[in-house]
């Protein structure tokens, strides 16, 4: 079905960042905008997902061209699950910016770059045609760095050169791909390579080109020997950043390889064994690098790193149950790890530090909102029935049922070590006395009442949202379900795109 | 020709992995944009080269009749080139900040270890 409103939430946000631009070092106006827009923004993926959830697989054919020849834009169920997660989180994000972004920054165009990502995230989700995901790609790349490295810190600047070059590598592994692809096959829609790739009948360069892809997404999705420039580069940003980087631009990645290694490359033995051996390093990586790190935010980085692992081992099982706790677990991620960044920032403001040695006694002071935190930390370490849980019954489900016993093993070992590094954070941060009483600076306290509402809100609405998840887990397994099958079929999603 | 091509991307592929490999601010840089231009040329290349065969439908006819020069790979070339020219102008002038702000050109020395940040 053809319907132009899919890229409403694209335009949405360029237009919010172009009237910004309008609005230039004017911040109380900037901060109305970005909140009202991103609103308005959620709305419509709300639209986009119930017309999708309810109907049938939307397209739009850009300036009327028709696929395979034009660009397409594709909204499935995949697609529109991801634009409302995002919308979701852009809109948590854009409030506690407006309080938790400083002046300086927002002076210096935070915000309309901001809302420059979130276009290109939402561009990258919906797009159905090769080239143009690259192009999204290096929007969303661009912005990242300038997000990066507003403010202009030493220790900003040093991750930023580290973030830009491997991400720029990825960007060019990634082209090299898409040449090749273009090479054998001819075409640039997703769709319509499809069709093509399967038939090619030099397979070798047809595994070439997917491994070109595999590392290009792979770097950019943190998996096993490409993850580096992530814990080195995360902890440096101002904490809303951090939460949209942590929360989503890992995940673009993922998707990337969802989108990719389900349609165009169906994998084969090799691919799939190579993507579970490296779910499997990921995941043990990432777990043992959060249980020795004592900055917050470095701990918070190396967990996205591991539960990446969890979603790679998903795809790599390539089976229906696998898939859909991959998905499943995707669903939560984005909510959670947003979330976390959030809560280091909230910390920061409250304590002025993100060191766990130097951080204590917050249950006491503010026990409320710690137990609001709470709730986000039990959903992450997926203590029943809460939303990290059913994914992971899943996973294991598609683990024994495929007899990979290995991942089974690793996926236990670290939702474990999460486990402990999430009650080692809660009583070092919330129970412990504070070591230092009279160092503390507390900015939270002194902040008037709107301000504080601006730093909570935020992390209510994503812990609302994991609540959600977690309490009506059978509707989210219901779209899991679909989203899974719409990716081992792909015949819908093709005969959508192509009109045959 | 097509030899030709093939050595020189082979050539700007490897140069631009080894310097990127290399400690020093610049020759990442370098090596940054050499691998673009590889990248470029790959595209290029496998849009098959026809020489003066332009993409135009000659009067009264429907569709072609002979092989013609692809423009996409063209068109896909002038998008990457115009990325990685704000990609590499954002490269160096961050490279430039960084260099006033540790005096070094090594990449070794971008781990100050982070107090505070917020």
């Amino acid at each position: 079905m053809i319907d132009n409103q899919i890229i409403a939430t694209v335009l949405v946000h360029l237009f919010i960042a172009i009237l910004q631009l309008g609005f230039w070092r004017k911040t109380v106006p900037q901060r109305v905008l970005s909140i009202g827009g991103s609103f308005i923004s959620l709305i419509f993926a709300i639209k986009l997902f119930t017309k999708v959830f309810n109907g049938d697989i939307l397209i739009m054919h850009a300036a009327n061209w028709e696929a395979p020849f034009g660009i397409v834009f594709v909204a499935d169920l995949l697609s529109s699950t991801l634009v409302l997660l995002t919308a979701i989180a852009a809109l948590a994000v854009s409030i506690f910016s407006a309080t938790g972004i400083g002046r300086q920054r927002i002076l210096y165009g935070y915000f309309p770059i901001f809302h420059f990502l979130v276009m290109g995230l939402n561009g990258a989700f919906l797009t159905g045609d090769i080239f143009n995901l690259y192009v999204f790609f290096e929007v969303i790349i661009i912005s990242s760095f300038v997000l990066m490295t507003l403010g202009g810190r030493k220790a900003q600047l040093e991750g930023a050169v580290k973030y830009m070059a491997m991400n720029i590598l990825a960007s060019t592994f990634f082209l090299t791909g898409i040449g090749l692809l273009y090479g054998i096959s001819g075409s640039l829609n997703m769709a319509d390579l499809a069709l093509i790739v399967p038939k090619i009948e030099n397979r070798a360069i047809v595994d070439i080109t997917a491994t070109f892809f595999l590392i290009g997404f792979g770097i950019k999705s943190a998996i096993f020997p490409l993850y580096f420039w992530l814990p080195s580069s995360y902890h440096t940003p101002p904490s809303a950043v951090a939460a949209i980087f942590g929360g989503l631009l890992t995940k673009v990645g993922i998707y990337a390889l969802f989108r990719v290694f389900t349609l165009i490359f169906i994998p084969n033995e090799f691919i799939r064994d190579l993507l579970l051996v490296l779910s499997i390093l990921t995941i043990l990586t990432g777990a043992f690098g959060a249980l020795i790190k004592t900055n917050v935010r470095r701990l918070f980085s190396y967990l996205i790193v591991c539960h990446i692992g969890f979603m790679i081992g998903g795809l790599g099982m390539y089976s229906k149950l696998a898939i859909l706790g991959a998905v499943f677990y995707l669903i939560h991620d984005i909510m959670v790890k947003t979330n976390l960044f959030l809560i280091a920032g909230l910390i920061r403001q409250m304590r002025g530090s993100m060191d766990m040695k130097k951080l204590g006694g917050l249950y006491a002071e503010y026990p409320k909102i710690s137990l609001l935190i709470a709730i986000v930390l039990f959903s992450l370490a997926g203590i029943p029935p809460l939303s990290g849980f059913w994914p992971k019954i899943y996973l294991l489900q598609g683990a024994f049922e495929n007899a990979h016993y290995l991942y089974a093993g690793a996926l236990i070992l670290g939702s474990f070590i999460t486990l402990f590094v999430i009650a080692k954070f809660w009583s070092e941060v919330f129970w412990k006395k504070s070591p230092d009483p009279d160092t503390i600076e507390d900015k939270f306290k002194d902040l008037i009442g709107i301000r504080k509402i601006a730093l909570i809100l935020p992390i209510c609405i994503l812990a609302a949202s994991s609540l959600y998840i977690g309490l009506n887990a059978e509707i989210i397994i219901q779209v899991a379900d679909r989203i899974s099958s719409e990716m081992l079929n792909t015949t819908p999603y093709i005969q959508a795109v192509l009109g045959k | 020709m097509e030899l030709l091509l093939i050595l020189l991307i082979g050539v700007l592929y490897a140069t631009g992995i080894y310097l990127i490999l290399r400690r020093s601010m610049v020759k990442l840089l370098l090596g940054i944009m050499l691998l673009g231009n590889g990248t470029n040329m790959l595209i290029f290349l496998l849009g098959n080269i026809t020489k003066g065969k332009p993409p135009i439908i000659s009067d009264g006819l429907k569709v072609f009749q002979d092989i013609y020069a692809d423009p996409i790979p063209q068109a896909l070339i002038l998008t990457a080139i115009v990325i990685s020219f704000g990609l590499t102008s954002f490269a160096i002038v961050l490279l430039k900040r960084v260099y006033a702000l540790i005096n070094t050109d090594d990449l070794d020395n971008l781990n100050t270890p982070e107090d505070e940040d917020i």
